[in-house]
């Protein structure tokens, strides 16, 4: 059985976790655990004061950790974030996953993390400690605290692609997803599913640094599956996966195709 | 194990009970708050069949933690009818023959009670966006879209 415990701001909330406790966001991850009887935790610790705003910030957009995909689906500020948001479960899942757990969501979870590591986005834990969000997705398992907000730099909204490629429509896990934020110079692809968590396809990014044209197109798709690390599940197989990414990142860049 | 007391609306009754610490909403509304109509299906948030409504916004109560709605409003499919007069939607699934093993039906109804409370005149698209967390293994969905498309048009005044 499970114990729960609710302080009044996440602040207070991360100096009580301990091991054997986890922090209770919109419920999408702990209570499903908590249901399959998952024996990892004993106790929940949550807040009675999220931040769940989204405003500007001197390096970007802020974005609170407690912050649904509902929520950026309302937010005008977050409009390159919507087709993201959209793609995430179903209505009532996109009324309680929050931004701050996507970041801690399993494979075939995650389309959010994926989007925010193409964005280079900071993650800001509640003791104010901020680290670029590629790092914190490599050691999330070891992450200590509680995430308080990201904060996304701004972004030219034309540059900037996501598609997830599931097998049912409109609703379904991700076979993989991608987001490319297409920026001249120094542009980030990153991988979902492709992965133990989103990764960064660097080969791709080196091939498209010199500007999006068909020989870079070309050179890009080649060297994409560089440094991922595709898995089997009930999916696909890591096979197939590795065999496609190549075709959905060049339908990603081209812009063409439905998502 | 502690039991913690909370007080909320449920379908417009006020009701206070003892929830479980760590309790998943949809335990407490069916054995202690003694509403049977949302429906446990997946338990793990996919399957749609315990979609209620707090606050007015559909929410999955199988991973709601049931203590998180103290002071708040829950609609359940039990309060969609007045009296012996069905709700629309509920009239449209009957005539339309969109329930058949009727176990998504409830969940079915909550997601598009939402839909149509914000959106009276909805496309068919939307239906269907709308419905999309909530799983039917047995109508293929189309009789499901065409209900509340009738539903929604009833609800309207207009012809369906």
């Amino acid at each position: 059985m499970v114990a729960v415990d609710t302080y009044p701001t996440m602040a207070e909330a991360a100096g009580a976790l301990a091991e054997g406790s986890r922090y209770l966001g919109g419920g999408t991850i702990v209570m499903r655990a908590v249901n399959y009887g998952d024996q990892s935790f004993d106790r929940i610790v949550r807040a009675a004061q999220v931040d769940r705003g989204v405003g500007s910030d001197a390096g970007g957009i802020r974005i609170g950790a407690a912050t649904t995909m509902a929520d950026i689906l309302s937010a005008p500020d977050l409009v390159f974030l919507h087709p993201v948001a959209r793609s995430i479960g179903g209505p009532a899942i996109r009324n309680m996953a929050t931004v701050g757990g996507n970041l801690f969501a399993e494979n075939p979870y995650g389309d959010m993390a994926v989007a925010l590591l193409a964005l280079d986005a900071q993650v800001v834990m509640t003791s104010g400690q901020s680290q670029p969000i590629e790092s914190f997705l490599a050691d999330r398992d070891h992450a200590r605290g509680i995430v308080g907000a990201v904060i996304v730099p701004r972004v030219d909204q034309h540059a900037f692609r996501f598609r997830k490629v599931s097998r049912v429509k409109p609703k379904g896990v991700s076979v993989m997803s991608i987001a490319a934020n297409l920026r001249h110079g120094d542009p980030r692809v990153a991988f979902g599913n492709m992965a133990p968590v989103p990764t960064r396809a660097r080969g791709a990014e080196r091939a498209l640094a010199q500007g999006v044209n068909d020989s870079s197109i070309t050179a890009a798709c080649a060297a994409c599956t560089e440094g991922l690390q595709p898995a089997d599940d009930a999916l696909a197989s890591a096979w197939y996966r590795a065999e496609v990414a190549p075709v959905h990142l060049k339908r990603l860049l081209l812009n063409e195709g439905a998502v | 194990m502690t039991k913690k007391p909370i007080s909320f609306m449920l379908n417009d009754a006020e009701i206070g009970i003892f929830v479980g610490e760590g309790a998943p909403l949809i335990d407490e509304l069916r054995r202690n708050a003694g509403d049977l109509t949302p429906k446990q299906g997946c338990n793990q948030g996919t399957c749609g069949a315990c979609t209620v409504l707090i606050d007015g916004v559909p929410h999955l109560s199988c991973i709601t933690l049931a203590e998180t709605v103290d002071g708040k409003r829950i609609d359940t499919t039990g309060g969609l009818a007045g009296g012996p007069n069905l709700h629309a939607l509920q009239d449209a699934f009957i005539q339309g023959f969109a329930a058949q093993c009727g176990f998504c039906t409830s969940g079915m109804l909550m997601a598009a009670k939402a839909l149509l409370d914000a959106n009276p005149n909805p496309s068919r698209d939307q239906v269907i966006e709308a419905i999309s967390g909530n799983l039917c293994r047995c109508t293929g969905y189309e009789p499901i879209v065409d209900a509340i498309l009738a539903a929604a048009a009833r609800l309207q005044g207009r012809a369906v």
